[in-house]
């Protein structure tokens, strides 16, 4: 993989993102060129704007905007590091059970009314992921189909056990439900303001372990005869992964597959090595997820779809042919 | 002197011993090669040597320390392993495998120094994988592949050098290729290897030494001429056997002695 080609397909990545977000910024109920949303995101002051076109994209379209590309960045980048640790193809934040131990968690507080959403979707997704791991290692080595079950097990408990939480809860049963589908309708610089501190945090842990990320690729055994320390190595991996996913569904639910999908098309695009594969991951979940939230605002407007739904139904054909594939790892 | 040696070492899978009372000792510039019939614990014994397993009883000690009591880091620094099976799928090229050895050095985060490159590129050479550096380890071949794992322990600068079944699925040519490659670098190097083989031939024509693995023990041990007789083969692998000389390096040359049906002269 030459340098040059690397920084091609980054460049390219970064200009159809930074064009999708424009373009995103001016869709909706009232449509606004690009030339203006660039006008009012660089000259918000310009007496010429009038104030109700500033109002709709700073106030309501950019944090709903950014929190898309950040939440899929940030589940892209988890889900490559998963796939890492777990040397599966097939793990994603979802598949493996995090994204339901979050949203667990998150139900929990706020059903309680506890203050404390985000830890508790930590503490959730943490204790969701170590479950599936122990139980997917049982007679040594982690299989891909092993892991795959457990979370699809693990998954569908918890998502009985939020269900549970709900319906003997008094909250509004179709918010909370809207919620769970995974979406960003009604999200805003609130949400924006928890999550992006704590996403940009795990990628950037994540993008700079990338080194113990590439060795683990090869196995346990070999890496820790290149010197790693597995049981740290692991530890705060999980810990940066698991977390990244936790902020992202803490605030817009479970948005499944994007973590499988971006992965994939990123180390097509610049190779395996985690240096680049990390970063490359983030801005194909970003971009994905901000597209993907284009559809989910537009397609049936004025009806909003949960754009989990629509990662689900691009994602899980592209996992049942990744599973049906073979494993590309042995064992 | 870097060494690798164990004292009275015991090993054992799920309560079950499998080797016992293992005494060995590397040299410098030696190789010494493990044989044995399948599952007499070969690898068992290499996976202990390179601390993936703790030892039942007994030690393995790295220059005279317990090798246990060293971090992973350093351990790495002193003993490098080259695994048998086959590494995954993972698109990385050549040389990003191969730096992977660094990270005994260098740690997680700090960036490849001057030197963590100029070892590297030379490790690359001599294991004749410096025109193939950027190629993607997935469309290696078994040879070149193998060449590669053993450019990653290298780069780790181990003054000890194990080796899992170096020739297991490779060909005539690329056995020879890479055993010639071990040989010499355990010359230029004064690295002392172990490598675990299953091919008595080829271990005849490049180990320094030998250790014949049995029934859970050493059954013999000294120099080539001393392991490989017609006794001991039999009593290790339960088969009769012919020891000849080769015909060009007049080393030990095991050819099996079963009842074969006699195949048609052609006249």
């Amino acid at each position: 993989m030459s340098r040059t080609r690397v920084s091609l397909v980054f460049i390219t990545f970064i200009t159809l993102l930074l064009i999708s977000l424009v373009l995103s910024l001016g869709m909706g109920a009232v449509a606004i060129p690009p030339a203006q949303v660039l006008a009012v995101l660089f000259h918000h002051t310009d007496p010429s704007l009038s104030g109700a076109t500033v109002a709709i994209v700073w106030d309501l379209r950019l944090a709903r905007t950014l929190l898309a590309l950040v939440i899929g960045a940030g589940l892209a980048a988890s889900g490559s590091a998963y796939q890492a640790i777990f040397r599966n193809p097939l793990a994603d934040p979802y598949i493996i059970g995090a994204s339901g131990g979050a949203a667990l968690g998150a139900t929990l507080a706020i059903i309680l009314n506890i203050n404390a959403v985000m830890p508790a979707a930590f503490a959730g997704a943490l204790l969701a992921v170590a479950i599936v791991y122990l139980i997917a290692q049982a007679g040594g080595q982690v299989s891909a189909f092993n892991l795959v079950l457990a979370g699809a097990a693990l998954s569908t408990l918890l998502s009985a056990a939020v269900s549970l939480l709900m319906f003997l809860g008094d909250r509004d049963l179709h918010e909370m439900f809207a919620w769970l589908l995974g979406g960003l309708s009604g999200r805003s610089w609130p949400q924006m303001d928890i999550t992006a501190p704590l996403v940009i945090l795990g990628i950037a842990l994540l993008w700079g372990m990338s080194r113990p990320l590439d060795a683990l690729t090869f196995g346990e055994e070999t890496a820790q005869s290149l010197g790693l320390n597995l049981f740290w190595a692991r530890t705060l991996l999980v810990t940066a992964a698991t977390l990244t996913t936790a902020a992202a569904v803490a605030s817009a639910g479970i948005i499944g597959f994007v973590g499988l999908l971006a992965p994939h098309i990123a180390r097509h695009l610049v190779g395996g090595a985690h240096a680049r594969q990390t970063p490359m991951s983030a801005l194909v979940g970003g971009l994905l997820l901000v597209l993907a939230d284009d559809l989910a605002r537009t397609m049936m407007a004025p009806l909003e779809l949960p754009v989990g739904v629509l990662t689900a139904l691009l994602g899980a054909p592209f996992f049942l042919w990744l599973l049906k594939r073979g494993e590309p790892w042995p064992r | 002197m870097a060494t690798i040696s164990t004292e009275t070492l015991t090993l054992a899978y799920n309560g079950h011993d499998v080797l016992r009372e293992v005494d060995l000792r590397a040299r410098q510039g030696e190789i010494l090669a493990l044989v044995g019939p399948n599952g007499v614990g070969k690898t068992t014994l290499l996976r202990a040597l390179a601390r993936q397993m703790r030892p039942r009883h007994g030690a393995v000690m790295v220059d005279g320390q317990d090798a246990w009591q060293l971090s992973v880091r350093e351990a790495a620094r002193q003993v490098g392993l080259v695994p048998q099976q086959a590494d995954g799928d993972w698109p990385l090229s050549v040389e990003e495998v191969v730096a992977l050895g660094r990270m005994a050095h260098r740690g997680w985060f700090l960036p490849l120094s001057r030197q963590d490159k100029h070892v590297i590129r030379k490790t690359l050479s001599q294991t004749e994988l410096y025109d193939l550096r950027n190629r993607p380890v997935t469309t290696l071949s078994g040879g070149e592949r193998q060449r590669m794992l053993i450019a990653r322990a290298l780069v780790q600068e181990p003054r000890i050098l194990l080796l899992d079944e170096p020739t297991a699925n490779l060909d005539l040519r690329y056995q020879g290729m890479v055993l010639t490659l071990v040989q010499k670098l355990t010359h230029e190097q004064l690295l002392s290897v172990i490598m675990s083989i299953h091919d008595l031939n080829l271990a005849a024509l490049y180990a320094d030494r030998m250790m014949l693995l049995a029934e859970g023990r050493i059954l013999a041990e000294g120099s080539v001429d001393e392991v490989l007789t017609e006794g001991n083969l039999l009593q290790a692998y339960g088969v009769p056997v012919v020891v000849a000389r080769h015909p060009v390096y007049n080393v030990p040359l095991v050819a099996p002695a079963l009842p074969v049906v006699e195949k048609e002269r052609q006249e």
